[in-house]
């Protein structure tokens, strides 16, 4: 039986729903003019900039989105499956710092960092998908979205989550992914990456995220909407009444999306959070932002449409036992809730900072996790009377051969980020700081870039220095091949 | 004058009671007392006590904004009567406040702003997704001493260097102090762009802001 953790019944979830569809008609939803003729074709009044949609309209455009798809990796085949309670995991995205391995204090993050990072989460099978974690530095900010996601296609082979930072970027990143999927059919066939869109908290569709979802709609590359309640701030206090902003705010993303481009691939998704009383801030590792992600999934999945949260991140500016706590208890219930993809691995400081030795500790969680939702399963006819008729009372269950069998099967073996007595011979025995380090280190020594076919890669190549040399960027930052292309 | 009177003043501040602070403050024009006397023993002591409790984890930022509220309700009574006797009341500084450009957050700016006139500032705020450009129109335009540039998001946090480039460009950086905020802002951030201060939340901000004050005022000092 798989263990499964849902916080709202089916009363509270017709509740929650039923005010998310009256706030969509009244007050409505802040839309920009880019999205205004194409809502009004569907009959939806706008005034002043303001959608009132009706409830009819989009439970039928709710009806369109598909529960389930793909992403896919490198090679084509299916990697990452949203929908049902499929649960995956990827390293939180878009940071500016990163805390150095060496001195664990936050510094403005290069493209030499997310190249590590890329290729430490690729080595990790706890993470399925990549994601464009750092925004970097050395790179002009006017092209540094595409440019990250360039290095990670560069370095992976798994799925990636992404995202444009403006409305007209996105065209370079999806001609981008088209280039390395081989052309535009083959993307929309088989994406490879999908984008996150984030709606301005309380039900604000701004310029670029209206503009990115149609776009993405009718490019056929999937959507993930990012909405981002403020529990107290910019949303109700109460977890209950962030939710259904949380609802109104994806419904309405998708209503966009769909008359856009009906059965176009989208995900609902977010990034809620409470917002604390005492600092303004937003605690990403606190338990009732946890319970706003499980909340807010949970209703995404009695629509049955493909859900997305963003957990496994801790609030301190250090790798510690806070922060660890804190993001192996979201792991955890995110995993339990039967959340499709989960963002935010590696992540701490309120997702202001990214450690890579973070997180190859969370991927021990997120195994962890993994195993656990596996749940307990009788794997033999009988549960252990056969085995004790082997054994009898003399309890030597260690000969028998349904454990050589069964135990890798029974148990996880964590790496040595886990101290479970291996070191125990070293003196003094390294902190999990120091093993994660290692860690890092021998997956590093172990990594191989994953091949590309060649023209593509020659065409990325190409693709690139014609954008970056435009935005006045010297060399490509990150690709040690430069060679190739002169 | 009534120390009962400035008592309930005060209180009326910590309670956040905007009712109360504008009818004591009514009560305080018709009774004559004078304007500044209710502000600087009643009601600037009631948003002290509120840093003070905010400071020990005691008051929290709902209770903050209602304070405020108080402060504001208070001086929407006092501050015409001032004018009425030719007076001012000593204010800390002006103060152009905005989101930068791309960014529509301001949950983070209002909380701000909302302190810094509680605190004396005189503050006015350009709104969300504001060009640098603008910034400084607005500071040559009100002669402010600070401008106070937040930041959601890490894609938007670049622009606020925007900000004191417009400021350098206008010719307005020697005068004009630049404090930048924002959940992605680090002190750290705030050197590299040129910026004058970072506060982390929004009381910092008014300590902040103090302190540029001060700073502004040693500056512009004779030597």
């Amino acid at each position: 039986m798989r263990p499964k953790l849902e916080l709202l019944d089916k009363t509270l979830l017709n509740r929650i729903l039923d005010e998310a569809f009256q706030l969509i008609e009244d007050p409505g939803v802040r839309v920009a003019p880019y999205v205004v003729e194409l809502l009004r074709s569907a009959g939806v009044n706008v005034t002043d900039g303001v959608a009132h949609i009706p409830e009819a309209l989009a439970r039928r455009l709710l009806e369109l989105v598909p529960s389930e798809f793909c992403l896919y990796d490198r090679k084509g085949n299916p990697a990452v499956r949203y929908g049902g309670d499929n649960v995956h995991f990827d390293p939180g995205s878009s940071c500016l710092n990163i805390l150095d391995a060496e001195t664990q204090q936050a510094r403005p993050a290069q493209s030499a960092d997310l190249v590590r990072l890329v290729q430490v989460a690729e080595m990790l099978p706890q993470f399925a998908a990549q994601s464009t974690a750092l925004v970097c530095n050395d790179v002009p900010s006017d092209i540094g979205d595409w440019y990250r996601l360039l290095l990670v296609l560069w370095y992976s082979e798994k799925p990636v989550v992404t995202g444009a930072f403006s409305a007209s970027s996105l065209h370079t990143l999806l001609e981008l992914l088209a280039i390395e999927s081989g052309g535009q059919e083959a993307l929309r066939n088989r994406p490879r990456a999908i984008f996150d869109v984030c709606p301005s908290p309380p039900l604000n569709w701004s310029e670029f995220a209206s503009q990115n979802l149609v776009d993405l709609a009718r490019a056929g590359v999937p959507a993930e909407i990012v909405s981002m309640p403020l529990a107290g701030a910019t949303a109700p206090v109460t977890l209950i009444g962030s939710v259904v902003q949380h609802a109104a705010e994806c419904i309405s993303g998708i209503t966009i999306h769909q008359l856009a481009q009906p059965g176009a691939p989208i995900v609902w998704g977010g990034a809620p959070a409470i917002f604390d009383m005492r600092t303004g801030k937003t605690p990403m590792g606190a338990i009732e932002t946890a319970m706003l992600d499980l909340g807010c999934s949970q209703v995404g999945k009695h629509l049955r449409l493909p859900t997305h949260a963003y957990m496994v991140a801790g609030d301190g500016s250090v790798v510690d036992a806070q922060v660890e706590m804190e993001s192996g208890i979201s792991a955890v219930l995110g995993a339990l809730a039967g959340i499709n993809m989960i963002s935010g691995g590696g992540m701490l400081d309120f997702l202001a900072c990214h450690s890579i030795e973070k997180l190859v500790i969370d991927a021990e969680a997120i195994a962890s996790a993994q195993r656990l939702i596996e749940g307990l399963e009788p794997r033999t006819d009988s549960l252990a009377i056969a085995m004790f008729a082997q054994t009898g009372l003399q309890g030597d269950f260690l000969k028998l051969k349904e454990t050589r069998a069964l135990f890798r099967k029974e148990q996880h073996f964590p790496s040595a980020v886990i101290d479970r007595g291996l070191a125990s011979s070293l003196s003094p025995v390294p902190g999990i700081l120091d093993r994660a380090r290692e860690r890092v280190e021998g997956l590093l020594a172990e990594y191989r870039r994953p091949e590309i076919n060649s023209d593509r890669e020659k065409a990325m190549l190409v693709f690139a220095e014609r954008e970056g040399g435009r935005a006045g960027l010297e060399g490509l930052p990150g690709i040690l091949s430069l060679t190739h292309s002169q | 004058m009534p120390d009962d009177t400035f008592s309930a003043m005060q209180q009326s501040i910590i309670d956040g009671a905007p009712d109360t602070a504008s009818g004591l403050a009514q009560q305080a024009v018709a009774e004559g007392i004078a304007p500044l006397d209710a502000i600087n023993n009643g009601y600037v002591p009631g948003m002290h006590a509120v840093g003070e409790q905010f400071a020990k984890g005691k008051m929290y930022l709902p209770d903050m904004m209602a304070s405020a509220e108080a402060m504001r309700a208070a001086m929407a009574v006092l501050d015409p009567e001032l004018k009425r006797l030719g007076t001012e009341r000593p204010m800390a500084g002006v103060v152009v406040l905005g989101t930068t450009k791309g960014d529509i957050h301001e949950i983070g700016k209002i909380l701000v702003g909302t302190l810094l006139s509680a605190h004396g500032f005189r503050v006015h705020d350009l709104g969300v997704d504001v060009a640098g450009e603008k910034f400084a129109a607005k500071a040559r335009e009100l002669n402010a001493d600070i401008v106070g540039v937040s930041a959601l998001l890490t894609t938007t946090m670049r622009n606020q260097r925007s900000v004191v480039e417009a400021l350098e460009k206008a010719g307005l950086r020697s005068q004009v102090k630049v404090m930048v905020g924002g959940a992605p802002v680090t002190r750290q951030w705030a050197v590299e762009i040129g910026a004058d201060g970072y506060a982390k939340d929004a009381m910092s901000a008014v300590a902040l802001a103090r302190s540029l004050m001060e700073l502004k005022t040693q500056a512009e000092q004779p030597v």
